[in-house]
């Protein structure tokens, strides 16, 4: 008898994360991916869940001394220093080319007082193409002494909160992991009206030149990413998945799909990849292959039966641990 | 248009005490090529290191389809990739960057290479060779050992000249000294420069001396390759407030666009 061949049912992997609509769970996180056309020779960016793009800040900004980045074991620092040429050159000269492409843009907003935030977040409402706003809370309140907004509950209040004010695109603070109460954190952002959580933004580190006899950054800390921090991304998605409700774009250190099945199981909604994208600048089309490919293989339908699943375990008490 | 590609391994050697060159096939990215463009080879596929490494074009055979790297041994990610053996693969990603300004037949070009900075004047040699350039050769090492080009330099039928620390081949000395010495200005039309940044800074005041227009290619930390992560950042003029992407701006400058560090620090 002839076999028949049945054409495999095709998985839907779109998912709502508060309210933006991806195409499929795996975002490439703001600054590794610079304005998508950077990446278009590797990779068709349309296909990817969303796009979060380079940090924009009112004015343009220069940016830190070299060097920006340096290697670690198993991640790399940057202190890149949010170069960048301002919201106005953002909407006028790359929204429109992603916006034209189909890509889903989610803008990635820094400033250095409340007010900034939310006039950036006032530019940016009501223009075509914007699915989604990052609010990069790891910038330096200048009016609190140079506190970052990320690490204070209360500020992150009321950042999210002017920011909400100003527009009806969907909210999502990026948390700092520099913090000894992620929980908290998250119901500030919570309290404040976030529609989702992004997490985490990179952990500050530094390195140093043995031969220089000085730190290898021209600005002596920078942000740690990669592989490296992938356990602490984990822990922290952990707990906030069960203290709040908001769906969380979860990542830190993402290099192949039981990476971004760990989050998942965590209990975020999507995951973005960062410095991956330099290691593999198809990572984010992969990592869509390989999801569908492990879900077929287990037979499952959608990434709700995985999401949040290894939150139920019950272990106790959760210590600090040793 | 840049690609990547898994490139089949044809040949791996070491050609002295520190240095490598790889062969491999890599059809799509070799037909886009030009001079003074680097490939970003991975060179694990576990996590450390991490990240890519930018290696210049050493020589391409568009034919074969066949990319060859020269690179040195300097820390984990280049001993990693010195393990593998022909017929394994490795991970490319390229042509990337801006490359050399290919000057018009006829005309004379001077390529001065020091150390490992002879690679990208390799390929670029054979390039303007073939387009009907006269072209000269200087290759400054520490002693005859490492002049690895030596054999495709003259392979390609171009004039070279050696200059060594010790003596043992060639001119004995800097090549930078060589330069300012031997070299007659009013019969050099363009110069390209790669090699360590005081030495490039050198050669860049005797063209500016001479009024000969030339171009350098400068190195630094990279992770993207594509002008994506600002990581590569430099700022051309001390004087400057913007920092341009050696990726993608680069890693090619003119010594008109570029202040070149004198000292051995290389601070910035």
């Amino acid at each position: 008898m002839r076999k028949e061949s049945v054409p495999e049912e095709k998985l839907d992997l779109s998912v709502n994360l508060g309210g933006i609509m991806m195409k499929n769970p795996v975002a490439v996180a703001s600054g590794t991916f610079g304005y998508g056309r950077e990446y278009e020779d590797f990779v068709n960016i349309a296909d990817i869940g969303a796009v979060i793009v380079k940090g924009t800040t009112l004015e343009p900004r220069y940016g830190n001394p070299a060097p920006r980045i340096v290697e670690t074991p198993a991640g790399m620092l940057n202190a890149i220093g949010l170069e960048n040429p301002g919201v106005e050159v953002f909407i006028n000269e790359h929204l429109p080319y992603l916006c034209d492409r189909g890509v889903t843009v989610i803008a990635n907003i820094a400033g250095n007082t409340i007010d900034e935030y939310a006039r950036i977040a006032s530019i940016l409402e009501g223009k075509k193409g914007i699915a989604g706003i990052e609010l990069n809370i790891s910038c330096p309140n200048v009016k609190e002494g140079g506190l970052q907004f990320g690490v204070d509950p209360d500020m992150v209040y009321q950042v999210v909160k002017a920011v909400k004010a100003e527009t009806s695109i969907a909210v999502m603070p990026k948390l700092s992991p520099n913090v000894s109460d992620i929980v908290a954190i998250a119901r500030a952002a919570e309290a404040g009206g976030a529609d989702a959580l992004s997490m985490i933004n990179t952990l500050m580190g530094m390195a140093v030149d043995v031969e220089k006899r000085k730190p290898v950054l021209g600005n002596i800390f920078g942000g740690l990413s990669g592989p490296a921090i992938k356990p602490v991304a984990l822990r922290m998605i952990y707990q906030v998945y069960q203290a709040v409700k908001l769906p969380i774009l979860g990542g830190g250190g993402i290099l192949n799909c039981t990476d971004a099945l760990e989050f998942i199981l965590v209990g975020a909604t999507a995951v973005s990849v960062g410095t991956g994208n330099f290691v593999n600048p198809s990572i984010a089309r992969d990592l869509v292959e390989d999801i569908e490919k492990y879900l077929s293989a287990h037979g499952l339908k959608s990434l709700e039966e995985l999401r949040g699943a290894a939150t139920l375990t019950d272990v106790g008490s959760q210590t600090q641990g040793e | 248009m840049p690609a990547l590609e898994n490139g089949l391994v044809l040949r791996h050697i070491q050609v002295s005490r520190d240095m490598y060159e790889l062969e491999f096939i890599a059809p799509g990215i070799a037909q886009e090529c030009r001079p003074g463009q680097f490939i970003h080879i991975r060179s694990a596929l576990e996590n450390n290191p991490l990240l890519r490494r930018p290696l210049s074009l050493y020589d391409v055979d568009k034919k074969l389809g066949s990319i060859t790297l020269l690179y040195k041994l300097v820390g984990k990610g280049t001993n990693l990739l010195s393990r593998i053996r022909p017929k394994e693969y490795v991970d490319a990603m390229g042509p990337l960057g801006r490359g050399f300004s290919l000057l018009a037949p006829r005309k004379t070009a001077l390529l001065v290479g020091g150390g490992v900075g002879i690679a990208p004047l390799v390929y670029l040699a054979r390039v303007l060779q073939c387009q009907g350039c006269n072209v000269k050769v200087i290759h400054g090492v520490e002693n005859r050992l490492e002049l690895v080009a030596l054999p495709r330099l003259r392979q390609i039928g171009v004039e070279f000249v050696p200059a060594t620390i010790d003596g043992s081949a060639g001119f004995k000395g800097l090549v930078t000294d060589l330069v300012v010495k031997k070299v007659s200005p009013h019969e050099i039309d363009f110069i390209y420069c790669c090699g360590p940044e005081p030495m490039m800074a050198k050669v860049s005041g005797f063209a500016r001396k001479n009024n000969i227009a030339a171009e350098i290619s400068l190195e630094e930390y990279m992770a993207c390759g594509v002008g994506a992560c600002l990581g590569c950042a430099r700022k051309m003029k001390s004087s400057d407030d913007e920092y341009k992407k050696i990726c993608k701006d680069g890693p090619v400058f003119s010594i008109d666009e570029v202040e070149l560090l004198r000292n051995k620090k290389n601070d910035r």
